[in-house]
């Protein structure tokens, strides 16, 4: 009777242990990464390698991704605007939004489900077919030789991404407002101009995104790494990837964002 | 020396040596222990209790800087060959020399086709691994295991699921390096019959212990129960198929009263 009243909080004290310990293997595991980064910079080919992979064919998802997001942004900041009669403001509020919150974060998101799997899968594989093993046997360390290119691969890419993101955002208001709904094209860029300062708006939106890169990658090798040498650890590990990105994405924009603006 | 997993007991004191440049081989019912002995060797596990002594050093003591010193001087062949997707079979082989020695493309090259070469596989270094047969790819990583001509040589299981051609490739390739590069060999495997032809010694593991040795004659002629099962490869004898289990059969299916 007791034990059956009592298992909730048994469940609950194992459950936060659990995440206790998954936070301090990872912190050690990016502590490793770091201490094996010096390879990644003197044979920097191994980085662009993996650049190639993560953020070169993630291109096409960010780009038409990024330009839809633009055309939406467009299409329902004309509606809002128009009642209050400032419909100009357009080109500002399109920029604004993605610059600070929707290009960081949604283009993290993608890379997260595009590219972040894509690490665990291909890590975890590697780990399930005895690669890594093979790897230590032969005198060469995985975190040195296959996740650290990884990771600053990953923390390269992301603030490039969101960038691209941004800018296929912006021309897509521009292609609703402008060419679609007929708005002045020149207030659509000079109200930008006016409203979107440098430092605050676009290098603290490229901050984010660095930190988002950081995460994604960290997590991604990480779960990679640490995946059940099975095609259902495997498996389960490429899930956990997508699914915590997301969730510390969200956490870590709520918290960058409250100390930026 | 003894090694547990957590709580489970693997190798119990095993004692065994293994004599410069021959070729030695540890058999073994699945489950044994054998290929943990080589993840021993290898430093990729520590013993819990004992030493682990190659050329006269101690690998359970071992820094990771000294492992990776370690086994720079061993090669080990994979189960399944453990390639490098990735990579092609150039590659692949090219690795460990690409890693540990800066060496001119030109000699990487030379290298590389020389290794490919002795094991008869010149002419796929642009395949991926992929591409090639089960046999092929472990004739691969045998070549990527022997690049940098090292003085151990570890196989893990080298004949599993192999075709007999292949399995006889392999297995001349393994005694022929031995032989050719004076390299001291450790093969785990169950392979009785392919392995008695080739091996100079073999040592028997049973329950995480060692229960018999000799050399090849010495096995076949063994008196040994145990080792006859093994060598003649039947079902009953010391060692029984089934698992221990700690319930009877008709009790887990629910008939054990009505039988009682």
């Amino acid at each position: 009777m007791l034990d059956a009243l009592l298992a909730p909080f048994a469940r609950l004290g194992h459950w936060v242990i659990e995440a206790v310990r998954r936070l301090g293997f990872i912190s050690r595991f990016l502590f490793a990464i770091l201490m094996n980064s010096a390879q990644s910079l003197t044979r920097f080919h191994l980085v662009i390698r993996e650049i190639y992979f993560a953020g070169v064919l993630s291109l096409i998802i960010i780009v038409v991704s990024g330009l839809f997001v633009g055309m939406v942004l467009g299409l329902q900041g004309y509606t809002t605007l128009v009642r209050f009669g400032s419909a100009d403001a357009l080109g500002a509020l399109v920029a604004l939004s993605l610059l600070r919150e929707l290009g960081p974060v949604l283009a993290a998101l993608l890379f997260a489900s595009r590219s972040g799997s894509a690490m665990t899968a291909e890590i975890g594989l590697m780990k399930a077919t005895e690669q890594l093993d093979a790897m230590n046997v032969m005198a060469v360390n995985p975190i040195a030789r296959v996740v650290a290119p990884r990771f600053w691969a990953g923390v390269l890419s992301m603030p490039v991404l969101a960038a691209l993101f941004n800018v296929m955002g912006i021309l897509g208001g521009y292609y609703v407002g402008v060419i679609l709904i007929g708005l002045d094209g020149g207030s659509y860029w000079s109200q930008m101009q006016a409203n979107v300062d440098l430092h605050v708006d676009v290098v603290n939106g490229m901050i984010k995104s660095l930190f988002f890169g950081a995460a994604v990658t960290l997590i991604a090798v990480f779960e990679g790494f640490d995946a059940t040498p099975t095609a259902a650890g495997v498996s389960a590990a490429t899930t956990r990837t997508v699914v915590t990105s997301a969730l510390v994405i969200l956490a870590l924009d709520f918290v960058l964002t409250a100390f930026m603006f | 020396m003894s090694f547990a997993y957590g709580e489970r007991t693997i190798l119990e004191r095993i004692n065994l040596k293994i004599p410069r440049g021959r070729l030695v081989a540890i058999m073994g019912g699945s489950g044994s222990g054998k290929t943990t002995l080589l993840r021993l060797i290898s430093g990729q596990v520590a013993p819990q209790q004992g030493e682990i002594i190659v050329d006269g050093r101690h690998v359970e003591h071992m820094s990771e800087r000294e492992l990776f010193e370690h086994r720079r001087r061993m090669g080990m062949l994979f189960q399944f060959g453990a390639l490098f997707t990735d990579l092609s079979v150039f590659d692949n082989v090219a690795f460990p020399i690409r890693e540990h020695a800066r060496l001119p493309d030109a000699m990487v090259r030379d290298l590389v086709l020389m290794k490919l070469a002795a094991v008869g596989l010149r002419g796929t270094q642009d395949m991926m691994p992929s591409e090639l047969s089960g046999g092929m790819a472990r004739r691969i990583a045998l070549a990527r295991a022997i690049a940098l001509d090292p003085q151990l040589m570890l196989y893990d299981e080298p004949f599993t699921g192999l075709d007999p051609i292949s399995l006889g490739a392999i297995a001349h390739l393994i005694k022929k390096l031995n032989d050719a590069l004076g390299t001291t060999s450790v093969m785990v495997t169950h392979d009785v019959e392919r392995s008695l032809n080739i091996v100079d010694y073999v040592y028997f593991v049973a329950g995480g212990t060692l229960i018999a040795e000799g050399t090849p004659d010495e096995v076949r002629a063994s008196a040994s129960p145990w080792v006859r099962q093994f060598v003649r490869g039947e079902a009953d004898g010391p060692v029984h198929l089934a698992y221990p289990a700690t319930t009877t059969l008709s009790a887990d299916l629910g008939l054990g009263d009505a039988h009682a």
